[in-house]
Order: structure tokens, then C-alpha cells, then sequence
């Protein structure tokens, strides 16, 4: 059962990158893209989205019947279940509006989160007691639902800024719009960088003092540019360290996630300096004539209308639900643990921007980089809360 | 302030900017061209209306969405502060100098982060204060703007006044058709198979449908005013408790806020780990070091105590067994009764006495460390006296003595004095965990350990909580306006018969691309021109 479930997931990730090809083949028909009716690219694009859709979820429910419990109790299943929603999502937002430039744009992101959680441990795991509750697979799923629409809100941001922003020179704007741009590429290049390692089988084991105040050994699997504080490498012949991470860092092997990050950094400037090389531009002026025949005031609404959509459901499941479990697992509905802040500061957030949206001043541009601080926010929460920063919610 | 009368004979409130019956507006009159601001349907809002005393001016301010938008983002910027470093509450519960803790692990930054308060951020005079003028802020503009809002939509005529009408956004004109009653009765047709309600009036027509959706965001911010005093209610004395209590296999105690009126007996403590050969775990339990916590739980009886009197025992009577385990509460009469926590303690101590050259057991005893007896009679004349019992040893250096710290056995030491025939006087031993002195040092007998029995202790948590059922119906109330307020929206549509033209205009609160589609679908029905977008027109221009 394991395996069809992961040969399913497998399947989507290609259904999926099929499905981005023909929306962006979508886009280059001139008839589409009124917002009106669909083009015959766009049917087969979204029919196609659907159909990765359908198999994914067939990963889902083989994986749930494997482990016997939901599988979104770990970082690969909450990350790759994200990714699943946030295609649901495009799937709803686009049954409403139509427009292929969507899925040239959604279909990858997605694609890159579920990149991004295949490289988290994959086995299935057993549930601590703490996870051991209904609450688990409403919660979970509820919240990952929300922040998967929310995530369309910044897909149709992404695509209002790079098709209004005056490329003509550069200005604060387009250094911020390619900084976007940027933390994607960095996004591929650590999964890149992750599986090229992978293959090489490489290793280098240093043995530290832990958070524990104990003696461990860590093993990093890409060469160390940040070394553990203090650490000494028990590999001989081996790349690094070039310096220490600082003994302030806590959480489980945080020098190996510091040294991580900086490959993925390090990596994404390669892709992104290869990129602007080819394309002797910026990303965004490269990008830019292919959305030429949108229709920016429809963008802007799609992005209002995913938040509009996707912040009560988000509400529902990150807060609502999240204080029952919580009132019974915890004997508090709201303890003020990180995870728990965090998906306040998102509702938060979200609530200005629907504020701000009452006045017109913030329609179209102000609106779109709203959407992307607020996808900023999720990843944040999603990514840096559970590896970075320690507490109660730190299951991976 | 005198109210303003419209020529459609409708009497506003002083402020009014659009008529609340035909809509005809009353301040700009003379500007023909811009599209009319429909927010609040040009009602007199207190805000926009009064502005002179000090009043006036405190609900201007509060009213306002800007105000109300910083006080969010800086609460939101304040909540992630707080997220930087653990809070005081998330510290090793050890940690006793709480400021150095934070110096030691996060260096000067973890320094500043206490002096200014930051490591109890959540419970800090400004946080409150914040979420306190959030409330305010709520309150106040949802007054400003509610009231006159549901004014307007209740007063509206079905007839508009030209200038309304042709300045809406969404407005267009048509040919008049010859055959008049036919075509209103299919207009009527048309806007009711669209699901709108309509009203028709002597030439004039109003659809319109999901006004209730304008009601969702007062309705959410209901829901979390009384959310917010719910969870003020928690400092009523009475209204919240939260005890710990920790309770040894076998023992019964009285639960902490109850009053006496419960008691609990813990029967036994279960911690079960997953099977490491467990087919579908095993991979990753291999991965996490071999071990995988599936169950802790708490085998306990609850019981009810009878009538009390005064220096009696009370009189318990069962009410119900119950294993309580993470995520399954016991609860009972408001109580919910939590697994949060558990130890292994030494609950008793074997020994032996033997002769300290030959080795030879003279007698073997057990210690009960909660109720240790004062001799141990090992037959033959001999025997073992406990001096003294140390359950939580240290020495205490100012004292120049031993001591204990606490009353639980986690360190047990004793001075035992050892009887037999051939010392009648008895020798002195100290006896601790891998210690062994002697007063004298010329001991003939000695106390060997040989043994250890443990006790599991099960750290529980007592909370009974009457401000829940309020914050549960603010919660669900929110909800219910949230989703209210942004999955439905109101729209309505005006047709006007106008000397030989047919006038149709429109407006949503909320997402113009679907009144557009639906414009555009009843139009091509009932032959009519496109409506325009007229906020479109005018940006091309």
C-alpha cells in the first residue's frame, strides 16, 4: 500500500508538470485570457490539473490506510498535503475565473512545495500521544486548506506585480519583485542541491555538544560551510567548516538546517545568476511580455476573492479548531506557543488586508504586495517555526 | 442639528450625503462627472459628521479603519516579538534566576529581551492594553457605521434619482421597447431567475439579493467583542481554575479546587512504546533511536466524599473508573482532569547487613521511602534503628549538617544505626545513593544496598473553566459573520424607464466580476445594450 501511495505522488508531481506546460502553451493562444470562455490549451490544462489532483489525493487516502492514521502528522505529509491544497484551491479559483496565466503560475509553486516536502523523511511514522486525536486530520487538513486558497491570493499577486511593474529601469520595486523571484529559484536550488548530495551518498559526521548539553554526532549530508559550535569533524578529507554556527541557535541540529540554508541560498544565486546571464534582463522583464494581454483588474480581484475565500476557512481550521484540540490536549485552548502565535499573526494579517481593501488606495499593486507578504508569513510559520524556532508544535 | 429634506420628501440626518430613500446626492450636487462613493450608501456617519469636542474626536479616532488596521499591525508585530525567544512560561521550570537564563542562552540580545519585558510579553500592561483598544476599536466603528448603514438599506426607495443612477459604476441605457408591460414582466422574469428579489414600482425596478451579507461584518465583530470579554472573565474569581497535582500509584487525594467534594485515586500508571518490529513504523522508529511513546495514561477512580465532618474521614463513594490519557480528560462536574505529566520514583529500598570483613548477611530489610519505620527487627538480636531520613539529600553547607531539600524520595540518604550482639551499643552508618561513611570508621558491621523498587507518579492537571461556553458561541458567532461577510455579497440592480430610454444601473459591495456576468447574461436576454463599467472608462481615458 506504501508503495502505490508513493508511486501515486510520484504520478501527480508529473501530471502536474505536464499540466504547467500546456497552461503555459494556454497562454500563448491570443484568443484566451479574456476571462470569457476557455481556451482548448486552458480545458486541457485544468483537466489535466484535475486529473493530478485525483491522483494525489489517491496518495492521501493509500497512505492514510497504510499508517492508519491521517497522514499530515509530520513535515513530508503537512508540506506535501499544503501543496495538494493549494491545487485545490487553484482548481476552485480557476472554475470561477478562467484564466490560464493562473495555472502558469500556481501549477509550479505547487510543484515546488511538494519538491520542497520530499525532502523531509519520508517513512511513515507512528503518532505520539499528543497527535493521537480526530482533532488531528480536522485540524490539520482544515488549516492546510486555508493556506493553500490564501496561496492562490499570492499566485495572483505574483502575477499582477511582474505584468504592472514599470521594468523599463530599475527601482525599488523591481529589486524587490526579483528578491521574489530570487527565494523561489532558492527554493529549487535546495531541493537541486538536496538530490544531488543524495546521489553522491555524501557525509560528513561532526562530533558536538548538542542543545541536550551532550555529546552527539552529526551528520550533514552536503559539504559544511557552517560547522557546529565547537564541533569537531570526524571525517577526514572533507570539505569545511569554513566557520561555526553561533552557540545561540537552539532546536534539534540547528548548525546542519543554518548549513542547509545557506546551500539553499547559495544555490538559488547560481540559478538566478545563470538566469539573468541567458536572459541578459531581469526575471521579471523576462516574464513580464508573456502576461501582456492580461487583464490586471481581474488578477487584482482574484487575489481579493482567494483571501476572501480562503481566510475564514484558514480562521476555521488554524484557530478555531486548532483552540478545541488544543483545549483538550493541552488543558488550554491558547498557550502562546509559536506555532499558535504564528497562525494568529497570519489571521491578523489577513484581517488588515481586508480592512485595507475597503478603500480604494489599496486595490492593484499596494493589494498584490499585501498577498505576498502574507504567502511570506505562511511559509515562515510553515518552514522557520517548526526548524527554527522550538515549541510544542515541533513535530519533525 | 436640523435633518436635511430631500425633494423626494425623505427626511435625513444632518451629515447625509446621499439620500437614504432615492439616493439623489445631497452635499456635491454639482459634480456631474465622478462615479458616487457608495460606502455606508452615503449615509451620515457620527464619525464624518461631528468634530469638535473631546468626545467627537475620541470616536473619530476609534471609529477610524485606519486606526483600527496599526492597532492590528502592531499587534502583530508585538505577537512576533514575543515568538523570538521562548516565553517565561516555556523555560525549564528549574531555571530559578530566570534573567541569567536568558543572558546565558541568547547572550546580550536574550539580556535586552528581558529587561524590557519581552519574556512575558503576552501577559505585559501594553499587550492587554492593546487587544483592550482593539475592542474599542471594534466596537465603535461597527456602532458608526452599522447603525446608519441598516438605516439606509431599510429606507431605500425603489425609484432613483437620476443623478444616482448614472453615476453608479456598472450603468448603461438602452432603447425604450414599444410593448412596456411586456418587457418589465420579463425583466422581472429574468432578475428572479438570477435569484433576486424585486420590487417594481411604476416604471422603476429594484433587484436585489444577499443584503444580509452586509451584516456579516458587524455580526463577526459581535462575535469577537464577546470573545474578548469572555476571556476577561477568566480573572472573576471562581471563573477559571488550574491546578496541578501529582499523585503516586496507589495513593488518594483530594482534587485541588473541588473544595474537598472529589477525590482521586491513581491505580496505575501505563507507558507503552510502539513495537519496534511493528512492520509500517519500524523504518522510522530505527531512524528516531528505537524507542516511540505510544500511550501514557493514568488508571484512576474518582470518588465523591459524603457528608463532612469536622476532623472525620470522609466518606467516599465511587463514582466512576477512568484511564486518563493524553487527549481523553477525565471529566466530571465541570472538571476536566489532564494527563500532562509523569515521573519514576523510588518508592523502596532493600538492604542488607553484613559483617564488613566476611561479607556475611546478618539480615536483609526494606525501606518504605514515603513511611519509613523506625526499626527493623532482623532477628537474632539484631536489629537496624533509622536515625535519621533525608529524602531529597544535600549538605548543607551553612549549617555544616545534612538536610533535605524537598520531601520526595529523588535522593534518599539515612543514618542507620546498627545493632547486634557483638555491638550492643550500636554502630553508626551514613547511607546514600553510592555513598557509605561511618561516624567512627572502625565499624565491624555495614549496610550493603540491594535493591530498588519504583512508584510511577502521574503529574496531573485539575481545570474547570465557565468562561469556555462563552468563548465558544463568540467563536461561533465570528464565524458565522465571517463567512457571511465574504462568501455572499450584496448586489443590486436599478432599471428606470426614462423618457425614451431604459436606464439600468448596479452595484456590489463585492466582486464585480460576478454582477458583471450576470449583467451581461440578463442584457443579451432581454436584448438590451452591454452595461458599462464606468470605473473601467474612466481609467482608460
Amino acid at each position: 500500500m506504501a508503495e502505490i501511495s508513493s508511486s501515486l505522488l510520484y504520478a501527480a508531481f508529473i501530471i502536474y508538470f505536464i499540466a504547467t506546460a500546456v497552461f503555459a502553451v494556454a497562454l500563448t493562444d491570443k484568443k484566451a485570457d479574456k476571462g470569457e470562455s476557455m481556451s482548448k490549451w486552458g480545458r486541457w490544462g485544468y483537466i489535466l490539473s484535475i486529473v493530478g489532483f485525483l491522483s494525489q489525493l489517491g496518495y492521501f487516502i493509500t497512505r492514510w490506510i497504510a499508517s492508519g492514521h491521517a497522514p499530515v502528522s509530520n513535515l513530508f505529509e503537512f508540506t506535501t498535503f499544503f501543496g495538494m491544497m493549494m491545487v485545490l484551491g487553484f482548481i476552485v479559483i480557476y472554475a470561477i475565473y478562467r484564466l490560464n496565466v493562473l495555472g502558469v503560475f500556481a501549477m509550479p509553486i505547487a510543484l515546488l512545495i511538494i519538491a520542497y516536502a520530499s525532502m523531509f523523511p519520508r517513512e511513515i511514522e507512528p503518532l505520539i500521544p499528543a497527535l493521537q486525536s480526530n482533532w488531528l486530520k480536522i485540524h490539520v487538513t482544515t488549516a492546510a486548506l486555508g493556506e493553500g486558497i490564501l496561496a492562490i491570493s499570492f499566485v495572483a499577486g505574483l502575477i499582477y506585480l511582474i505584468a504592472t511593474i514599470d521594468q523599463s529601469k530599475g527601482s525599488k520595486k523591481t529589486g524587490w519583485l526579483e528578491f521574489v523571484l530570487y527565494t523561489l529559484l532558492s527554493t529549487l536550488g535546495f531541493i537541486l542541491v538536496s538530490i544531488s548530495f543524495g546521489l553522491m551518498d555524501y557525509q560528513t559526521t561532526f562530533e558536538w555538544v548538542n542543545e541536550n548539553d551532550t555529546k552527539a554526532e552529526l551528520v550533514y549530508e552536503m559539504p559544511a560551510i557552517a560547522g557546529p559550535h565547537e564541533g569537531k569533524m570526524l571525517t577526514e578529507g572533507n570539505f569545511g567548516p569554513i566557520f561555526e554556527a553561533p552557540a545561540w541557535m537552539e532546536g534539534v541540529d540547528a548548525p546542519k538546517k543554518l548549513n542547509t540554508f545557506i546551500w539553499s541560498l547559495l544555490s538559488g544565486l547560481i540559478l538566478y545568476g545563470l538566469l539573468r546571464l541567458f536572459l541578459r534582463q531581469r526575471l521579471g522583464a523576462s516574464l513580464k511580455p508573456m502576461l501582456k494581454n492580461i487583464n490586471t483588474e481581474l488578477v487584482d480581484e482574484i487575489s481579493y476573492r482567494a483571501v476572501a475565500i480562503g481566510f475564514p476557512v484558514f480562521t476555521l481550521g488554524a484557530l478555531v479548531f486548532a483552540m478545541i484540540w488544543a483545549q483538550e490536549a493541552w488543558t488550554r485552548f491558547w498557550g502562546w506557543d509559536p506555532k499558535e502565535v504564528w497562525a494568529l499573526i497570519t489571521f491578523l494579517f489577513y484581517a488588515a488586508y481586508l480592512h485595507l481593501r475597503l478603500t480604494r488606495d489599496w486595490h492593484g499593486e499596494r493589494s498584490a504586495w499585501l498577498c505576498v507578504l502574507g504567502f511570506v508569513i505562511i511559509m515562515f510559520n510553515l518552514i522557520a517555526v517548526n526548524l527554527v524556532i522550538a515549541g510544542l508544535h515541533s513535530y519533525a | 442639528m436640523e435633518k436635511i429634506k430631500c425633494e423626494c420628501g425623505h427626511l435625513n440626518p444632518y451629515g447625509t450625503i446621499l439620500c437614504e430613500s432615492c439616493g439623489k446626492p445631497i452635499q456635491d450636487e454639482t459634480n456631474d462627472e465622478k462615479l458616487l462613493n457608495m460606502r455606508y450608501e452615503g449615509t451620515a456617519r457620527r464619525s464624518q459628521t461631528y468634530n469638535t469636542n473631546f468626545i467627537d474626536k475620541t470616536w473619530n479616532f476609534f471609529s477610524s479603519v485606519k486606526v483600527g488596521v496599526w492597532l492590528i499591525v502592531i499587534t502583530l508585530i508585538a505577537s512576533a516579538i514575543g515568538t523570538i525567544f521562548p516565553q517565561k512560561m516555556y523555560i525549564p521550570k528549574t531555571v530559578t534566576n530566570v534573567a541569567a537564563y536568558y543572558e546565558d542562552e541568547y547572550g546580550v540580545l536574550g539580556e535586552i529581551y528581558y529587561l524590557l519585558g519581552f519574556h512575558e510579553l503576552y501577559s505585559s500592561w501594553w499587550f492587554v492594553l492593546l487587544l483592550g483598544l482593539i475592542g474599542v476599536s471594534i466596537t465603535v466603528a461597527s456602532i458608526d457605521r452599522g447603525i446608519p448603514l441598516y438605516r439606509s438599506l431599510k429606507n431605500q426607495r425603489v425609484s432613483k434619482h437620476d443623478n444616482f443612477l448614472k453615476r453608479q459604476r456598472m450603468f448603461g441605457t438602452s432603447k425604450r421597447p414599444e410593448d412596456e408591460e411586456q418587457f418589465m414582466d420579463e425583466v422581472v422574469f429574468r432578475l428572479k431567475e438570477k435569484r433576486y428579489h424585486v420590487r417594481r414600482e411604476n416604471g422603476n425596478i429594484l433587484a436585489e439579493k444577499g443584503r444580509f451579507s452586509r451584516w456579516g461584518p458587524y455580526v463577526n465583530h459581535v462575535g469577537l467583542i464577546i470573545f474578548l470579554l469572555g476571556t476577561m472573565l477568566r480573572i472573576v474569581p471562581g471563573m477559571y481554575i488550574d491546578e496541578d497535582i501529582w499523585v503516586r500509584e496507589g495513593e488518594t487525594v483530594a482534587i485541588k479546587g473541588t473544595d474537598h467534594q472529589y477525590y482521586l485515586k491513581h491505580e496505575k500508571f501505563v507507558v507503552e512504546t510502539y513495537d519496534p518490529e511493528e512492520e509500517r513504523y519500524a523504518e522510522a522508529i530505527k531512524r528516531v533511536g528505537g524507542s516511540v511513546i505510544k500511550n501514557y495514561q493514568s488508571d484512576v477512580t474518582l470518588y465523591k466524599a459524603g457528608e463532612k465532618l469536622p476532623g472525620a474521614k470522609p466518606d467516599l463513594t465511587k463514582v466512576k473508573e477512568y484511564p486518563i490519557q493524553v487527549n481523553r480528560p477525565l471529566q466530571f462536574d465541570g472538571f476536566s482532569v489532564y494527563q500532562v505529566d509523569y515521573r519514576q520514583e523510588m518508592s523502596e529500598m532493600s538492604f542488607q547487613l553484613q559483617n564488613k570483613e566476611t561479607e556475611k548477611p546478618v539480615g536483609e530489610f526494606t525501606v518504605d521511602l514515603q513511611n519509613p519505620k523506625d526499626k527493623y527487627d532482623l532477628g537474632n538480636g539484631n536489629k537496624v534503628i533509622l536515625k535519621d531520613y533525608y529524602p531529597d539529600f544535600y549538605f548543607n553547607k551553612e549549617q555544616g549538617e545534612p538536610a533535605t531539600k524537598t520531601p520526595n524520595p529523588n535522593n534518599p540518604a539515612f543514618i542507620f544505626n546498627m545493632i547486634t550482639p557483638e555491638t550492643p551499643e550500636g554502630e553508626i552508618a551514613f547511607i546514600g545513593i553510592r555513598q557509605n561513611l561511618e561516624a567512627s570508621g572502625d565499624n565491624q558491621y555495614k549496610i550493603a544496598f540491594n535493591g530498588v523498587e519504583t512508584d510511577f507518579i502521574t503529574g496531573l492537571t485539575v481545570n474547570r473553566d465557565y468562561t469556555l461556553p462563552i468563548i465558544f458561541i463568540g467563536g461561533i458567532i465570528f464565524m458565522i459573520g465571517v463567512v457571511q461577510g465574504l462568501y455572499w455579497n450584496h448586489r443590486r440592480i436599478w432599471l428606470k424607464l426614462k423618457d425614451d430610454e431604459v436606464w439600468v444601473a448596479a452595484h456590489t459591495n463585492k466582486n464585480w466580476h460576478g454582477i458583471k456576468r450576470e449583467l451581461s447574461d440578463v442584457t443579451s436576454k432581454l436584448q438590451l445594450n452591454q452595461i458599462i463599467d464606468q470605473h473601467d472608462q474612466e481609467r482608460k481615458r
